[in-house]
């Protein structure tokens, strides 16, 4: 009772928080944020020079800034960098959007790998191909390195339609009674995967036999295809999906309140949710629609951020700077220690082994 | 029933209803400004619901809530939660949030593009907690606080917003009587400060010794409402709740006290 009577003692230092959204300025986050910014650069500069052309990191700045480089300009600027931006780019789309869906659902399982959305947008991506016959966006999978734009706009479009699908799909079978249940969307989620799987599949099995290949490859999720002309048009698409993230990031903060507490503090509950839906599952289609679904980065990133910074929640930056040097790392793995295996396979190996920690972890916790 | 000159929220002629169950088909009810109004009635009878309404968790399927005028679908959602404020049920923290920037979040309807955190939103935010008694806990995690002390960081972030309203919804359950007392201490402080309370209690003890205004609900209607000592009678309780009582003065208040007679009614005297 007498609680509200101590102002005599002394009042600890207020946090500096930034003017933008009020985030408070830590040490820490500062700190860790700024280690993956140098870690992703500095692993960049390592992937730009390695191959078969091999270059040291200062010949590979060399040839970024001096115009006149000549050979080792072509191999890093044309060859090698569209590889390396997809790589951070994708990867920081999907550990984005893994926070947001993992935020949304209040659990580190609702991932949009693991609840069919990626899965569904390479479902769409493959229906267009295959049954809508456009096969010049597979000449970027069978690996002719013009890129195929025209082919990218829609794929593209055929992902987004198929995740959106599927998201909705998988909202609409998880409801109870007006009610979103957390759980109950994870295995509802699963079992959409196993579907979507079954169905991707099929497609591939009904395919002429090149396309059928080449979306084998892809659907393992492949950044070595990747040019400047689906690049474009993927960075494009997030150039806009950015933006609209980090103006939905502060409802998507109350969110984390429940939905009781964001309404009581004059969120619009159920807009601002579709809204983060819809921006989440363009995310990953983008990254399906250029590369296969990549799995396990979505899942991953936005908790290994949250060990890393040990703030609240989820963050959303936090969450794209790991997803980057996940994928980043995975891809040079992919490409240098075993031999051109997809990158998609790493990632779901690697996925695979941090699903088992996370399992572990949890059962020692709440043993 | 008119709610007087003063009345900043009210229900007018509501109806209320979950999915296709009607829970009140026609409720009036007004608050009085700058009085600590508390709803009470039996499980089902339609209060929290009706708090619901007040806050804009449940839209009306006829009738309307008014707020300062007009009704309270029209504001923009941050206008509303500038005049309203709510401490929920059910609401949960993230985990890992230290108890200062939980209690920062309550300023979001303060915030948008234009208008970022400032010194006026860390002021709130520091005089939320010095209200609750919870600023020495700034740095602590939520995570790691007792019920008692974690139910008075979220009525931090409910005062941090600032609201002349402030809505209670069964504020005290599950926790344990001293620090319900505590509480609803702290409910009666800030309404002495000025803000106008209406809390949903079980408590008919508790509601007849902190309400200025008592509200009776029985099958989403309003039984009475008034005075505690004018309105709460054996006769009443008796009526709504079915239950034998006797009412006697509060030893220490002189308020209504409910006394159940339980079994001993059944005896033959």
């Amino acid at each position: 009772m007498s609680a509200t009577t101590t102002s005599t003692r002394t009042t600890t230092a207020a946090v500096r928080r930034l003017p933008v959204l009020g985030l408070p300025l830590r040490r820490r986050p500062l700190l860790v944020g700024a280690l993956l910014v140098a870690a992703c650069l500095a692993l960049a500069v390592v992937a730009l020079g390695t191959g078969d052309y091999p270059l040291t990191p200062l010949q590979v700045v060399q040839a970024a800034l001096d115009p006149s480089a000549g050979f080792a300009r072509t191999v890093v600027l044309e060859w090698r960098l569209p590889r390396v931006l997809a790589a951070l780019a994708f990867g920081a789309a999907l550990g984005a959007s893994g926070a947001v869906f993992q935020s949304l659902t209040r659990n580190p399982l609702g991932s949009p790998d693991v609840i069919g959305f990626s899965t569904g947008a390479y479902t769409g991506a493959l229906l267009v191909l295959t049954v809508g016959g456009v096969s010049t966006a597979f000449a970027s999978a069978t690996g002719s390195a013009t890129g195929a734009t025209g082919g990218g706009a829609a794929t593209t479009a055929g992902a987004l339609a198929g995740g959106l699908l599927t998201a909705l799909a998988v909202y609409a079978l998880a409801r109870v009674r007006g009610a979103v249940q957390s759980y109950r969307l994870v295995v509802v989620g699963i079992a959409a995967t196993a579907v979507l799987h079954a169905a991707n599949t099929y497609l591939l099995l009904r395919a002429r036999t090149e396309v059928a290949m080449a979306g084998a490859v892809w659907g393992a999720g492949s950044l070595s295809t990747t040019g400047w002309g689906d690049l474009t048009w993927a960075l494009g698409a997030l150039v806009v999906l950015v933006p609209a993230l980090v103006l939905l990031a502060p409802a998507l903060r109350q969110l984390e309140l429940g939905d009781d507490a964001a309404s009581a503090h004059g969120v619009r509950v159920e807009r601002a949710r579709l809204a983060l839906v819809v921006v989440g599952v363009a995310l990953v289609s983008v990254v399906t629609a250029s590369s296969g679904p990549i799995a396990f980065v979505a899942l991953a990133a936005p908790q290994v951020a949250r060990l890393l910074l040990r703030g609240p929640g989820l963050s959303l930056l936090g969450s794209a700077l790991v997803g980057a040097l996940l994928l980043v790392s995975a891809d040079q793995v992919s490409q240098r220690l075993l031999q051109g295996v997809p990158v998609g396979v790493v990632t779901v190996v690697g996925g695979g082994a941090y699903l088992l920690v996370l399992l572990l972890v949890r059962a020692r916790r709440t043993a | 029933m008119s709610g007087g000159p003063g009345s900043r929220l009210e229900a007018r002629g509501v109806r209320l209803a979950y999915e296709g169950r009607v829970v009140a088909s026609d409720l009036s009810l007004a608050v009085p400004d700058g009085s600590f109004t508390v709803v009470v009635g039996p499980n089902a009878c339609g209060k929290s619901t009706l708090l619901r309404a007040f806050s804009r968790l449940l839209r009306p399927q006829a009738g309307a809530v008014v707020l300062d005028g007009a009704a309270i679908a029209s504001y923009r959602p941050k206008e509303a939660a500038r005049r309203v404020g709510l401490l929920p049920q059910s609401a949960t923290a993230p985990e890992g949030i230290t108890v200062g920037d939980l209690v920062a979040r309550g300023r979001y309807p303060h915030q948008g593009l234009v208008r970022q955190w400032s010194a006026v939103d860390e002021v709130a935010t520091t005089d939320a907690m010095l209200a609750t008694g919870v600023e020495e806990l700034r740095d602590r995690l939520v995570d790691d606080l007792s019920g008692g002390q974690r139910q008075r960081v979220w009525v931090a972030v409910a005062l941090a917003q600032q609201t002349p309203l402030l809505l209670l919804d069964e504020p005290t359950t599950y926790l344990d009587v001293s620090h319900q007392v505590e509480l609803l201490d702290l409910f009666a402080d800030l309404h002495e400060a000025g803000t106008t309370v209406v809390a949903v209690l079980h408590d008919l003890n508790h509601a007849a010794r902190y309400a200025t205004h008592l509200v009776v609900m029985k099958d989403g209607a309003v039984v009475t409402a008034g005075a505690p000592a004018d309105v709460l009678t054996a006769e009443l309780v008796e009526d709504v709740y079915g239950l034998a009582c006797v009412v006697v003065p509060d030893p220490v208040t002189g308020t209504p006290m409910v006394v159940p007679r339980g079994r001993e009614a059944r005896r033959p005297r």
